[in-house]
């Protein structure tokens, strides 16, 4: 302190006076806009964390201040002012719920709009689908628990994870994304709010799939989810993910954080159905999507990732395999259609580690209006990865000639014993197919969608059930009028 | 970045200014990018997986000259044969009987300015070979002309540390059908530089052929930069065969401007030891009606690295564009690497483009198979790589630069089929 001068002493006060005054804040259920670590700690605090998990967010949030954003990704956007956004909203009706009747009958209304109300999907699939349903980072209902305690499942929100099993969060959570990753996923480690956990117990296959839907809901606020599942030695499960969002006229920015662990002999199902508000006609608005999702296998593990995205005005997300264990297999299907002016820039990375490692990637892109859909993945062979095999293919269809569609594999290769195959191919319906259609009563509308759904159907075979359907539709919805 | 800039220039430093008569203009951009532009590093995208560092610690200098005989390198008989030694001409081992129809100028004995079309901003090795030009050619096969022979230019490098910056602008006029054939060696000497640059311009209706044969040390250095521009229903072909060399690099830059054309990359990479050798391509479809086909095929061994980068861009309004593009590796190392990226930009609707890029080992049971039928497993192994590296080399059309290369197999890599 022999250096103490007066100014610093001035600045001392300033940022303490600045403290203050945000402690008043904190009684209201929305932080300030901005982001410093006064925010951080009132997200923490907000949500009763213990002192490790405040260190971790301050860590990564010292590692955000670091990176730039990155901007080789083939999409161009106004980048987001990062202390215009709120970072913690909580819906004003705080109180947890004990039973579905109990439930705020407005909101019920708007999960009815989306098409996902809980009532439906609990009349129709029986006890088979258990919700964990996300109204701007506060969990609102879960249902199904008490069946999946049985088994030892945990399936809850990751603040209640973090209070009732610290020890699995801790023990797991950025292991497979570290804070120090990159951009979004050091932001998202910083601030994340809720989200899922997921633990399923040795040996155990969970008997039916897990849900989880998204849904952003007040204006300005990005969402930060963090997704962790474990899947421990030799058990199974199939987890979905689902998004929908309303209008909105401002960007918001979505960067959520996925961590699948598979330990040995486990299996990961994961699927996503994506639909985030994608912007007008004009490229207005929209989400901003930029996800960071990876998954590890431990030996004889396998990891599945299925997407289909038809939202959001960017996005920006790698659903990535790490073939570690000998005799892995890392799975990767997708679908992603843009309109309009949506960008798009999605892919896979596989990175084969052990011995005997097995991937295969199906990608389908369909390019309508004036968007840009890019597909970028790496497949990378390690030098002990050997008979390593990868299988990729990457299909684009064009649907005006105002859009794009980009194909850009990284192959590397280290081991002389992989086989790795890669195949592109990018082209437009077929004129002579429509024609066949039309000549049998189809409209061109109706047939461009029987098309679409033909191509696509590589992958929405691997959806369950419940997600196929939904998936067709909006497949359907998401290139209505879009006939070039 | 002072310091990187500093860095930069290192191997240019002992270099003196071009005596050739370049435009000043561009002269003056050469400088610029070489005082402000860092050596491209692996966070660079385009030299993601080349590492220059070992260029950027040598200081080159070009000295003349002169070799004892020619024979060892000729690819062809060709009664037009150029000769150059360290980037400069050398008269007596070349034979200057120019078909009808053809005119051929050393860029030495030009009395006009050189221009160019190569980009100079930000690009370091364009920049060096303007700068510093060495020597060069300029070919021009006058409309309507029919050239059965093809025009041969054989490089030879020799000593140590000597850089050549040689630039060969061919153009090709209309109606006009040629081949070239253009060979790089190295004899004696220690981490030799080339530096090569190729204008190429193949207007309306002409049809030209460019088979290139890269045969140079192992610890020398091989940048080639081909900067096409096709016109309307114009043929190009550009095979590319790399059989030794310490690192090379070939940049390929097509343009198609217009309608009807058809331009084919071939290449093959034969790689052992620590060569390693970069092939990138750019084709740029700018105008509809076109069709491009390449292909590329490598066999790595050792502790090489092969690197593929071809990119195929389909502008917006190109409509009815074929684009083809596939890359082949073998690799029979296990400390061999292979970094493939075939990449496509689609920005038209009505078009077919595929790429394909594969990497494996030689089929167990084919070498079994061989060996049952009394092949020894060195030569069931051969017959098996020749077979994979055939299908590139079908695509030469002339029979004595395919009997070239086959030596260089036999030779290099104790081939006996």
């Amino acid at each position: 302190m022999s250096n103490y001068t007066e100014d610093q002493l001035a600045k001392d006060l300033e940022s303490q006076e600045y403290k203050f005054g945000f402690t008043s804040n904190f009684e209201s259920d929305k932080a300030p806009k901005g982001l410093n670590e006064d925010i951080i700690r009132f997200i923490s605090a907000k949500k009763e964390e213990p002192e490790w998990l405040l260190n971790h967010r301050l860590e990564a949030f010292a590692v955000w201040k670091s990176l730039v954003e990155p901007e080789w990704a083939h999409v161009q956007y106004t980048k987001p002012d990062f202390q215009d956004i709120t970072y913690y909203a909580a819906p004003k009706q705080s109180k947890k719920y004990e039973s579905w009747d109990d439930v705020d009958p407005e909101m019920k209304e708007t999960m009815k709009k989306l098409g996902i109300s809980l009532d439906e999907q609990q009349r129709l699939t029986g006890t088979n689908v258990a919700v964990d349903f996300v109204m701007d980072s506060v969990s609102v209902a879960t249902s199904f628990k008490a069946k999946l305690n049985e088994l030892g499942i945990i399936f809850c929100s990751f603040s209640e994870a973090v209070q009732d099993h610290p020890e699995l969060v801790r023990a797991h959570m950025g292991t497979v994304v570290p804070t120090t990753d990159n951009f979004y996923a050091a932001l998202n480690s910083a601030v994340f709010t809720d989200g899922s956990f997921c633990y399923i117990p040795k040996g155990v296959r969970c008997p039916m799939e897990l849900s989880t839907y998204f849904r952003i809901n007040e204006g300005g606020t990005g969402q930060f989810e963090r997704t962790l599942v474990v899947a421990d030695e030799g058990s199974y499960v199939s987890y979905l993910e689902g998004c929908t969002a309303p209008q909105r006229d401002e960007n918001q920015l979505h960067a959520a954080v996925v961590e699948l662990i598979a330990k040995d002999g486990a299996e990961i199902k994961y699927s996503t159905v994506q639909n985030w508000y994608p912007g007008d006609k004009d490229g207005k608005g929209g989400i901003f999507n930029f996800v960071t999702k990876r998954g590890i296998c431990g030996t004889n593990s396998k990891i599945s990732w299925t997407q289909v995205e038809t939202g959001s005005a960017v996005t920006w997300k790698y659903p990535s395999c790490i073939l570690k264990g000998d005799n892995s297999i890392g799975e990767f299907y997708s679908v992603a259609v843009t309109n309009n002016y949506q960008q798009a820039d999605t892919g896979t990375k596989m990175i084969h580690l052990g011995k005997n490692t097995k991937s295969t990637i199906i990608s389908k892109g369909i390019s309508a209006g004036k968007s840009h859909n890019s597909y970028r993945g790496l497949v990378q062979i390690h030098k002990n990865a050997s008979n390593a095999r990868n299988f990729s293919q990457c299909d684009s269809l064009l649907m005006t000639d105002e859009c794009g569609a980009h194909t850009f594999p990284y192959i590397e290769c280290k081991n002389s014993s992989a086989k790795i195959e890669h195949e592109a191919t990018t082209s437009k319906i077929g004129e002579d197919q429509i024609f066949y259609c039309k000549q049998r009563g189809i409209s061109e509308e109706k047939a461009i969608g029987l098309i679409v759904n033909g191509y696509c159907k590589e992958v929405l075979n691997q959806l369950p059930m419940e997600f196929a359907v939904e998936a067709q539709k909006l497949l359907s919805i998401s290139l209505e009028g879009s006939v070039g | 970045m002072a310091v990187i800039a500093e860095n930069t220039v290192n191997f240019t430093k002992a270099l003196a200014p071009t005596s050739l008569s370049v435009s000043k203009s561009n002269i003056e951009k050469a400088m610029y990018t070489l005082e402000n532009s860092p050596l491209p590093t692996t966070r660079n995208e385009a030299w993601k997986y080349t590492r220059l560092v070992k260029i950027g610690k040598v200081k080159f200098q070009n000295t003349k000259a002169t070799i004892a005989s020619i024979d060892p390198y000729k690819i062809v008989e060709s009664a037009c044969t150029f000769v150059f030694v360290n980037g400069h001409f050398s008269a007596e081992l070349s034979s200057r009987v120019i078909p009808a129809g053809v005119t051929c100028e050393l860029l030495s004995e030009l009395n006009e300015e050189i221009g160019t079309s190569v980009n100079l901003e930000n690009e370091l090795f364009n920049a060096t070979n303007t700068a510093h030009l060495t020597g060069g050619i300029r070919i021009t096969i006058s409309a309507k002309t029919v050239v059965e022979s093809p025009i041969q230019i054989i490089h030879v490098l020799k000593g140590d540390h000597v850089i050549s910056n040689f630039r060969t602008i061919i153009k090709a006029e209309k109606f006009s059908k040629s081949a070239i054939v253009q060979g790089f060696f190295s004899e004696e000497g220690e981490v030799n530089f080339c530096n090569n640059i190729t204008e190429v311009s193949v207007e309306d209706n002409a049809f030209l052929t460019i088979d290139k044969i890269q045969y140079e040390s192992e610890n020398s250095f091989h940048i080639n930069t081909e900067e096409v521009q096709q016109a309307k229903n114009s043929n190009f072909t550009i095979n590319t065969f790399t059989l030794n060399g310490g690192i090379v690099r070939n940049n390929l830059h097509i343009n198609v401007n217009g309608e009807n054309c058809e331009s084919h990359l071939n290449g093959a990479y034969l790689l052992k030891n620590k060569q390693h050798v970069d092939n990138h391509s750019i084709v740029d479809h700018k105008v509809p009606n076109c069709e491009s086909f390449e292909l590329y095929k490598g066999v790595i061994d050792d502790n090489s690295t092969g690197v593929f980068n071809g990119k195929v861009y389909v502008r917006q309004d190109a409509q009815k564009i074929n684009a083809f593009q596939s890359n082949g590796n073998v690799l029979l190392s296990d400390n061999a690497t292979i970094n493939s990226k075939p990449e496509l930009e689609i920005y038209a609707d009505d078009v077919k483009c595929s790429h394909g890029s594969t990497t494996g080992q030689l089929d167990e049971e084919a070498v079994f198979y061989l060996r049952a039928r009394g092949l020894s497993e060195k030569s069931a192994r051969q017959l098996m790589v020749s077979a994979f590296i055939g299908e590139v080399l079908n695509k030469v059309e002339n029979e004595q630069v395919l009997d070239f290369i086959h030596g260089i197999l036999r030779k290099r890599f104790d081939w006996n089929l």
